[in-house]
């Protein structure tokens, strides 16, 4: 690639192809070849960049030109102005909301400032589908270094010395993992690599996968080698196309340059990967239902003991890690231990990767240093709360996890302080809330999330979790009684205490947290009957207020059931009775002078 | 023991057996077999199933155990736009809900259901990992991104033939 | 083995490395409440999905409540069993699983044997908070002649899937949907009797509610006995009379043989006769058709097949018609003794009566739901009307007898009628595995070498490993004999055959465990296999309390024969005593 003077880097992340980034790449060209610029200019297309909100997103490499919601027909001009003549435009620069400035050059966006890449070193970099450019920045140079320079026993020595736990939700101790696994005696043992990614709202693992799926094979055989396996398997959501894709490239092209299969780097090492798929299984992450998943079976949790590292996979020591954590691996072995121990808190070490999303400015994903904020996150990288609206929660942890206030903002965010304020780490979804959210519908959501996703094999979560979800379901309908919330409680707490799995044991999170943290928010509708949020269609009446309606009768034409009375030039009056609480009118009227009460 | 009157087509069976062969008939490979079948023919309906299961010598019964444990596998089909709302966390709080509503509304029909001439259905799934674009609808292959309720005629106007 | 210091509320103790939290306990004399748990190690059952968690307990150290039936103690391990947190953690669990459950005690069939209604006392609950904006998982009841399932009322405990799946190798259920709609059924939610199910029962005989449980024809019989028209007989199997008493509480092993017939001649039955008698005329068309394909194979006849297997289980009929119709004329065509019987009642028996076929009801008293099944087949019936009429199962015997408020424990012993009431011991042995095979040889090997048996008990048949293999000397002659129960077995003998490596020259096969003691229409054993091996013991004592124990001596099989079948394999005989098999197995039919 040395011969280009000049990369366009079109993101081929999911959320930019959705927005046409395939289309802006063709375009691209074009103007390229049009322009007899071939031999100078090449478009790569990348995976995620991460700052997902403005896309698509088009870099310009050497002089990290930041181009967002870019349309293919900005094609065109971004040759003409950018390429030809040297002049940046002006219009697709990203404009930091703060400062009201352009900014040209990334590195100088705040939302970069912060990040610490480690997982995500290449992705937005490379072009996923090619291996030399994966090479070009050390792919596999970890692999070679452990192959020829270090034992196994020296490998995960490194490995736990660096701190890194699982990224996958438990924090386990990596290293540990793997000394177990490699202390389990057998004739054959398997790496799996846990990329079922089903947390509603987490796309930290897709986007590795789909960015940069050469660090994920390297550092799984790492782990084989490691452990003693000559075999690895990738379970990956079917739902992940485009991650699919770009891994099975990445295999065969691993394979063809002898980077998988036998005798590595003409070492006796040998070691190759194989795909499984989930089937739309949410518990299917939980590693002893994934196992049972990729041997055809029903995604069903069994007890532990016996762990996956002594009994797994047909039977065999298996060590289940997370893509993220794959991805840590190559910098440790490169770098060092004591580098990365360098970054993080005292008992977290690395970096973490989340997505943020929710009703925030900069949706995207992010990779942070343990240790930082809340605050830094939320206002910093992320960029603050949408529409000027006033921050209310930050829910981490996805199902399992809990919701964070204006009380947690400055903890430092790692493992065990996110526990410690009553949520959890999980695989790194970050959901940032708004004065508009109402917290018995979040939990509530979280409920229905987990009462579909049950395995069904264990009564307190089957059963259990739905009675919960029927109990919110009283509340938000203002239904509920002082009684049912000290039920709610009592109920938490004993599906925690008694699932057989983790989603059982996690699920009631949502709904304890928000008692401990919203506690005035159930008493609302419990006591008032009232949705301060105005989220609970049934405890909400649209209203007419008389002194705005200046009775322009589009309300009422717009009103599907005829709810609105009232003669033109006239205030309108709405039936209560009749209202189904669509929010037509309340939409369509410019006078705000339809209200919920 | 009534048997199940097999309703495929003789170049049906052959090619189920062929994906069965391809996984070495492996009873382990039947999440594998399944997914390539329901690539193939677009949905599990009992008479699929009961070749698999004779194919991987397994009991027709736990075949369709595992086919109805994984919301990926179904078994009645699918429209020729099968409609996915997405009802992940970024989406719900970006007003999926509604988005999800209208789609119910214009269609006349449920989640699960596919319209009476076939041409779309509707089903939700969690987070495509396009949460910046929230809320997020795919049809088919093609994502939509921030859809509104709004916005959801113009959408269905491009599937009008 | 390795020994480790466990402490279980206030009890120091030692136990062996690997032991549960539960037996731990349970060696302590501490009672720790289970639903899923089912452990037979006897049959090569431990089943502990980890399901119901009714067993929670509370461990010092660990952060949740852990499940007593599948946690191992470790060293210095201290487990409280019933601190406030778990009756808590119990009464919740107990309360989410009946708010799901149908509350049917007053007219459901386990009533009063109910594991969950037993919870449910023993839990004291008393409310089930929330029960009026409740939903249930609800699905379709399915009525076969053997089964009924009533899936509302299923817990998930996983029980019946294991012993279909793993001991039988059926493969009949599956857990099926996810989450709170999930339950354990058929393929597609089919009927039962739609799906390879062979009836065997062994689900429903653990099945710790009334999801799954016999259908019930008790009321049949009632209203046959009070129709003055008809002529009311009734058979009971061998093992009926080895259970029967533990549905009056009397203990495991008691056998109540008078005391069945007084209570069934009470009960208004015209003639009690007995199964025995039709199994001892099992063992000569069986044990003849033996001998001779035996000869044909030793006189180096090629067509003839090696090994004859027995036939007188119709779950395991059902179970080869289904997975090994390629091998269908290997069994005997002897028909099951209840059907035997059945026959020979509604033609030689009516016949002496002077009554008609139409006005004769056959009721049978069976250890067995297949038998059920069985007695509604064609090949059985003659013009519509079927040999044997109604079936009953041991539970259902005793709950009509004590409809009729007769205490079993009271009642003066008395004999079976004539003709088909006698029997020899080589008949009552067929209620346990190995006796079938047993009363066979008895009457071959008097038949084939002409002498009489020194000793009549062969001990080298008997025993509860699920496969067995003996040898027996027959002038020299060494005959080769395998014997299984269990269908799991059954396949492990049926796949060797199959393979052409097996070296037996007979093979006996029950489908269930232990034999017809251990049938699917016995009193509730509640997973103690003790209880078979007492029912056993119980079945031999008869067996040797008997004057005559071959059954080619019973005077009234010799009358048989002399009076009305002329020798075994005759004509008449092959007509009422033999059958043939079907291909049943599912095939795939392409369009
Ligand atoms: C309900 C449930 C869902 C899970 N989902 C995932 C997942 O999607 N991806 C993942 O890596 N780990 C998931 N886990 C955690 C895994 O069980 C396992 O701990 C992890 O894959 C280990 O990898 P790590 O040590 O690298 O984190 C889940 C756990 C539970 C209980
Ligand atoms: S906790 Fe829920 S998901 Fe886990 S085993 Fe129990 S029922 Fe299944
Ligand atoms: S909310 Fe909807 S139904 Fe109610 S008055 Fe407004 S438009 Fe009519
Ligand atoms: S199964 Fe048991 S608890 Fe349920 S209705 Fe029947 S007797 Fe009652
Ligand atoms: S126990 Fe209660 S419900 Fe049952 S019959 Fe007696 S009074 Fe009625
Ligand atoms: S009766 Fe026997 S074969 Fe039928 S479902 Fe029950 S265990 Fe399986
Ligand atoms: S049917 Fe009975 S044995 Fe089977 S899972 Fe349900 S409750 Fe358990
Ligand atoms: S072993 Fe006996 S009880 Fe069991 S199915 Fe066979 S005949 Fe019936
Ligand atoms: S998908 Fe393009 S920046 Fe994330
Ligand atoms: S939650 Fe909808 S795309 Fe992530
Ligand atoms: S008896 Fe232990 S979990 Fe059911």
């Amino acid at each position: 690639m040395a011969k280009y003077k000049t990369h366009l880097l079109v993101c081929g992340g999911t959320g930019c192809r959705a927005s046409l980034s395939d289309t802006i790449v063709d375009k691209l060209k074009q103007e390229i070849d049009a322009n007899h610029l071939t031999d100078e200019v090449q478009v790569v297309m990348t995976g995620c960049f991460g700052f997902c909100e403005k896309g698509p997103i088009v870099k310009i490499m050497p002089d990290n030109t930041f181009y967002t919601q870019v349309k293919p027909e900005d094609a065109k001009l971004i040759i003409q102005e950018h390429i030809i003549k040297g002049r940046k435009v002006e219009r697709l620069l990203y404009k930091d909301p703060v400062r009201e400035e352009f900014v040209s050059d990334s590195k100088d966006m705040q939302f970069y400032q912060k990040q610490v890449r480690i997982a995500l070193r290449n992705c937005g970099f490379i072009d996923p589908e090619n291996l030399d450019e994966a090479i070009a920045r050390d792919a596999y140079m970890a692999l070679g270094k452990i192959l020829t320079e270090m034992t196994p026993e020296r490998a995960i020595k490194e490995i736990k010395d660096s701190g890194l736990r699982g990224r996958g939700g438990g924090g386990f101790p990596t290293g540990l993992k793997w000394e177990i696994t490699r202390k389990s005696e057998a004739d054959q043992k398997y790496i799996v690599c846990n990329a079922d990614e089903g947390d509603p709202g987490a796309f930290m693992d897709r986007s590795i996968l789909e960015g940069d799926p050469h660090t994920v094979l390297e550092a799984m055989a790492i782990a084989g080698y490691c452990i003693g396996a000559s075999k690895g398997l990738i379970y990956v959501r079917a739902e992940y196309p485009l991650a699919i894709h770009r891994l099975k490239i990445a295999i065969k092209q691993a394979r063809e340059f002898g980077l998988l299969g036998n005798n590595i780097f003409g070492t006796d090492f040998s070691f190759d990967v194989e795909m499984r798929y989930g089937a739309g299984a949410f518990v299917c992450g939980e590693e002893t239902a994934l196992i049972h998943s990729m041997e055809g079976e029903r995604g069903e949790p069994t007890l532990k003991p016996p762990f996956p590292s002594v009994k797994g996979y047909l039977g065999k020591p298996t060590s289940v890690n997370n893509v993220e954590t794959f991805a840590n691996i190559p910098p440790i072995i490169l770098k060092g231990a004591q580098w990365f121990a360098s970054i993080g808190t005292e008992k977290s070490k690395g970096t973490k990767v989340f997505a943020l999303a929710g009703k925030i400015n900069n949706v995207g994903l992010i990779e942070v240093p343990m240790g930082t904020t809340l605050r830094e996150v939320i206002y910093e990288i992320g960029g603050g709360i949408k529409n000027g609206k006033k921050f209310k929660a930050v829910q981490t942890g996805g199902p399992s996890g809990g919701c964070l206030t204006e009380k947690h903002l400055d903890v430092p965010i790692d493992y065990d302080n996110l526990v410690g304020a009553g949520s959890m780490m999980g695989s790194g979804g970050m959901i940032v809330l708004d004065e508009d959210d109402c917290m018995v519908s979040m939990a509530k959501f979280f409920l229905d999330f987990t009462v579909e996703e049950s395995c069904g094999k264990c009564a307190p979560c089957r059963i259990g979790n739905k009675r919960l979800n029927e109990l919110l379901e009283r509340i938000t309908k203002g239904e509920g009684t002082m009684d049912d919330l000290t039920r709610l409680r009592n109920m938490s707490h004993v599906i925690k205490d008694t699932s057989l799995c983790g989603l059982g044991q996690s699920s009631p999170n949502p709904v304890l947290s928000t008692l401990d943290n919203f506690w005035n928010e159930y008493l609302d509708h419990v006591q008032e009957h009232k949705c301060t949020a105005g989220v609970c269609k049934d405890l909400m009446t649209y209203f007419i207020v008389e002194d705005n309606c200046v009775g322009c009768t589009a309300c009422a034409r717009a009103c599907p059931v005829g709810a609105i009375t009232g003669e033109r030039k006239q205030v309108h009056f709405i039936n209560p009775s009749v209202c189904i609480k669509c929010g037509a009118c309340m939409d369509r009227c410019k006078f705000d002078a339809v209200i919920i009460k | 023991m009534s048997r199940i009157k097999v309703k495929l087509k003789e170049k049906d069976v052959l090619k189920l057996k062929e994906i069965c062969k391809e996984f070495n008939n492996e009873p382990g490979e039947l999440i594998n077999v399944l997914h390539r079948s329901q690539e193939h023919f677009g949905y599990l309906p009992a008479e699929i199933q009961e070749v698999v299961a004779q194919e991987l010598n397994i009991s027709l019964a736990k075949v369709y155990g595992v086919v109805t444990f994984y919301s990926f596998f179904t078994m009645v089909p699918k429209g020729k736009h099968p409609i996915s709302i997405c009802t992940g966390t970024a989406c719900y709080v970006r007003g999926a809900e509604n988005v999800l509503h209208e789609f119910k509304k214009q269609l006349k029909i449920e989640v699960g259901q596919t319209t009476g001439d076939g041409k779309f259905s509707l089903s939700c799934l969690r987070c495509v990992g396009a949460c910046g674009l929230a809320p997020v609808v795919m049809i088919g292959e093609k994502t939509y991104g921030r859809v509104s309720p709004d916005g959801v005629a113009d959408i269905l106007k491009e599937y009008a033939e | 083995m390795e020994k480790i210091k466990v402490k279980i509320d206030n009890h120091t103790l030692e136990v062996e490395k690997g032991t549960s939290i539960l037996n731990a306990a349970k060696a302590a004399g501490i009672y720790i409440p289970t639903l899923c748990h089912m452990e037979m190690k006897d049959i090569g059952i431990d089943h502990k999905p980890g399901g119901c968690r009714i067993c929670s307990v509370e461990v010092s150290g660990r952060r949740n409540l852990a499940p007593a039936c599948a946690t191992e103690t470790a060293d210095g391990m201290e487990v409280n069993t019933h601190s406030m947190r778990v009756i808590n953690a119990r009464r919740t669990i107990m309360e989410f699983i009946l708010s799901d459950h149908p509350k049917d005690c007053l007219i459901c069939p386990k009533s009063g044997d109910c594991d969950l209604q037993n919870m449910a006392i023993k839990l004291g609950i008393r409310q089930i908070p929330g029960q009026e904006f409740a939903a249930m998982s609800t699905y379709k009841t399915d009525e076969s002649p053997s089964i009924i399932r009533d899936l509302d009322k299923c817990i998930m405990c996983r029980r019946c899937e294991t012993m279909c799946n793993d001991l039988q190798t059926v493969g009949a259920l599956s857990a099926f949907n996810r989450g709170f709609m999930s339950a354990v059924g058929p393929a597609f939610q089919m009927d039962i009797e739609d799906s390879p199910c062979t009836f065997c029962g062994q689900c429903v005989a653990v099945c710790p509610t009334g999801a799954l449980t016999e259908h019930d024809h008790t009321r049949d019989v009632i209203n046959a006995l009070a129709n003055p028209k008809k002529t009311v007989i009734v058979q009971t199997a061998p093992a009926v009379r080895a259970a029967l008493g533990e549905e009056f509480g009397m203990p495991a092993g008691t056998l109540v043989t008078g005391q069945m017939v007084t209570a069934l001649r009470e009960l208004g039955f015209h003639y009690i006769f007995d199964t025995d008698f039709a199994a001892d005329l099992t063992i000569m068309e069986e044990g003849t058709e033996f001998l001779d394909r035996l000869t044909k194979f030793l006189n180096g006849d090629k067509e003839v097949k090696m090994p004859i297997l027995t036939s007188c289980c119709p779950a395991w009929v059902n179970f080869f018609e289904h997975n090994f119709p390629e091998m269908k004329d290997i069994p005997s065509t002897a028909r099951s003794p209840q059907q035997m019987f059945g026959s020979i009642a509604k033609t030689y028996f009516a016949d002496k009566i002077n009554v008609k076929r139409e006005d004769l009801v056959v009721v049978s008293i069976m250890p067995c739901l297949a038998k059920k099944y069985e007695a509604q087949r064609d090949e059985f019936k003659v013009n519509g009307n079927p040999d044997v009429d109604i079936v009953l199962s041991t539970r259902e015997l005793a709950r009509l007898i004590k409809q009729a408020n007769l205490n079993l424990a009271n009642l003066p012993e008395s004999d079976f009628d004539h003709p088909l009431g006698e029997s020899t011991g080589a008949a009552v042995i067929f209620g346990v595995t190995g006796g079938v095979i047993e009363a066979a040889t008895r009457t071959a090997y008097e038949i084939y070498t002409g002498k009489s048996l020194p000793r009549i008990s062969f001990d080298q048949l008997r025993g509860f490993e699920g496969i067995r293999a003996a040898s027996v000397d027959l002038n020299g002659f060494e005959l080769k004999i395998g014997i299984a129960h269990g269908l799991g077995n059954a396949r492990k003998l049926l796949e060797d055959i199959k393979a052409g490596r097996s070296e037996f020259h007979a093979i006996e096969i029950m489908s269930c465990p232990g034999g017809c003691i251990g049938g699917g229409g016995q009193p509730l054993h509640h997973n103690n296999t003790d209880i078979l091996k007492a029912r056993i013991q119980a079945i031999y004592s008869e067996d040797d309390k008997k004057v005559i124990r071959k059954s080619h001596e019973n005077p009234y099989i010799i009358k048989l024969y002399e009076e009305f079948l002329g020798k075994p394999l005759s004509h008449k005989s092959h007509e009422l005593l033999h059958t043939n098999y079907f291909d049943r197995s599912s095939k795939i039919e392409i369009s």
